[in-house]
């Protein structure tokens, strides 16, 4: 395994905190499974028959060139495509085995169960406090000291809470872009999601704050699922457990991160992930 | 004279800047054309307005019989009161009406959006034989009928309905397009909490949208305020003071239009008192627009 020694130096480099990401033991369970999943914009399809496992509290890293697939496969997962027109899913996708595409599933609460960050931060135009309590209070919170003590844990588990502690009432605006993005993660959180979809966290960050969002990332997997889509493949080394690498719109290949980067099966996979494209 | 150019072809240079000044005078021009006109308008109502101009003008009501005691104040009161009338029923509808041509697609959605337009080029004076059939006629058979002497067809309700008719289409267009200019990632992060599409609507995108709303609230204002035809079989003109519902009312407009036509020195000084406080409105109503909205929370990064 001299090539894991190799990625993992390279890692380590750029983060300090990154430990080995091969899971050891199995996983205990998955959290969500997609099996048999197309995809159509209208009449283009856009997703063929994409069979995977997210594992539970685990990273999960979709990899691919732009237009593979990954951001809208990323989308099935809590139905954020309903709102195109011509979108069209056929297949199963299951959280905690209920088919989230079944009749009847209510899509509210399946997005409060798995929660969304964009590419690019989509602060509300409101003050910081107000941009985390929206979650709960469209759920039913009102009380002023609940809402103050989530407001706070969110702000802390998304690490910004020293940042900002000092004044809540300011707009979320008056942020810079990756603390605005830690703001989004902390919205998530207080709808206490299982899973968290990140569509490129980072992508619209300086490095310093793509350093800070992937030890978040970290820190959060011990609790959540999350699922990642990202262009930087070392990104994707760095902080995911497992990885999809989709092209085209199939799911090329599907591990261990360390088995993807280090010794794929597919051919592409390792022209992609080494560089040769893409 | 024929110089050569860097790849070798004749060059026209010349040619090419000349075109290039007339085009720029030819838009400036239009643009001065426009502007002097609203110049000139503006400067022939000031001057004549002022002159024209007293307190009286503002503290007493139309009197016909005593020149020193006839004013305005019954027009400017009643304008007042048919454009918040037209505000409370064209506004909500106007505003709803936006909202759902944004979130609503398929052939309803689009016919709706075609009959607004249709709706915004009528003719203001069809609007009110429209209100006249629709409002006056029924509510003056009914006073009749039942002996109301208090209420009349003629009235500040039937002004009301008039001119919000006329502003609901504006209302509804500008509101549809301030609401499609707020991003979809907005929408989304909303979306992605859970939160449903009327709750995202009435609490991320709309209030994202308030000052491009207002303003064109307010230019919808600014152009009912105006109207005159849509009056003449609605709100009728009162020379009395009143503030009545469904009582006939006066308005600036229509007080504009009666004195004008009316010979005497008086009644021009009227009209071109008239005119001013009309303008003054309007132009206080934007500027209170732009004072309102000039920071919103869009903005301040």
């Amino acid at each position: 395994m001299t090539t894991t020694a190799k990625v993992h130096t390279q890692t380590r480099s750029l983060s300090s905190a990154a430990s080995s990401k091969t899971d050891t033991e199995a996983p205990l369970l998955n959290a969500m499974d997609i099996s048999d999943l197309d995809f159509y914009y209208g009449k283009s399809h856009a997703l063929h028959k994409i069979k995977m496992p997210i594992p539970k509290q685990r990273v999960t890293a979709l990899i691919g060139p732009s237009g593979c697939g990954k951001s809208t496969f990323l989308r099935t997962l809590n139905r954020m495509n309903d709102h195109i027109d011509g979108a069209k899913v056929e297949g199963n996708v299951t959280l905690d085995g209920q088919d989230i595409y079944a009749r009847g599933v209510d899509v509210v609460e399946l997005r409060k169960r798995v929660g969304m960050v964009f590419q690019k931060p989509n602060p509300f135009p409101m003050s910081i406090y107000d941009n985390i309590a929206y979650g709960p209070r469209i759920h039913g919170v009102r009380n002023r000291k609940v809402l103050d003590e989530l407001v706070e844990r969110c702000l802390r588990g998304a690490a910004l809470w020293d940042e900002v502690s000092g004044d809540l009432k300011r707009s979320a605006f008056s942020l810079s872009g990756g603390q605005q993005q830690r703001l989004c993660i902390a919205r998530v959180l207080a709808v206490e999601p299982e899973v968290i979809l990140m569509d490129e966290p980072c992508s619209a960050l300086d490095p310093n704050s793509t350093f800070r969002i992937e030890q978040l990332i970290e820190d959060l997997a011990s609790k959540y699922t999350i699922v990642i889509v990202t262009h930087n493949m070392q990104q994707a080394a760095r902080v995911s457990h497992y990885t999809g690498f989709f092209l085209r719109g199939d799911l090329r290949e599907y591990g261990q991160t360390s088995k993807i980067f280090t010794n794929p099966d597919d051919a592409e996979t390792e022209a992609y992930v080494s560089g040769r494209f893409g | 004279m024929t110089t050569t150019t860097l790849h070798g072809g004749p060059s026209n240079v010349k040619a090419r800047k000349a075109t290039n000044i007339l085009m720029l005078a030819l838009c400036s021009m239009g643009a001065a054309v426009a502007i002097a006109a609203l110049g000139l308008v503006l400067v022939y109502l000031v001057t004549n307005g002022i002159q024209s101009m007293s307190i009286g003008m503002l503290i007493h009501s139309a009197n016909v019989m005593d020149p020193a005691q006839d004013g305005l104040k019954n027009a400017i009161v009643g304008t007042l009161i048919l454009i918040g009338t037209a505000s409370i029923i064209g506004l909500p509808i106007g505003i709803l009406g936006g909202v759902y041509q944004v979130e609503a697609s398929g052939k309803f959605a689009s016919t709706v959006r075609f009959l607004t337009d249709v709706l915004n080029s009528i003719p203001s004076i069809v609007i009110g034989i429209f209100v006249y059939i629709l409002v006056v006629v029924p509510v003056s058979k009914y006073a009749n009928a039942h002996h109301l002497t208090n209420v009349s067809g003629y009235s500040a309700f039937a002004g009301g309905v008039a001119l919000a008719i006329l502003m609901i289409p504006t209302i509804m267009r500008t509101t549809e397009e301030i609401l499609r200019l707020v991003p979809v990632a907005l929408r989304e992060g909303s979306l992605a909490l859970g939160a449903t599409r009327w709750r995202t609507m009435f609490s991320i995108v709309l209030p994202a949208a308030k000052s491009g709303i207002i303003t064109g609230v307010m230019l919808a204002l600014a152009r009912i305020a105006g109207e005159t035809a849509p009056l003449l079989f609605t709100a009728f003109g009162n020379n009395v003071f009143s503030t009545k519902l469904f009582q006939p009312i006066d308005s600036l407009p229509w007080s504009i239009f009666i004195n004008a036509t009316q010979p005497g020195v008086d009644s021009e000084a009227k009209a071109h008192a008239g005119a001013l406080i009309l303008i003054l409105l309007i132009f206080s109503m934007s500027l209170i627009t732009r004072y309102a909205t000039r920071k919103s929370f869009m903005e301040d990064k």
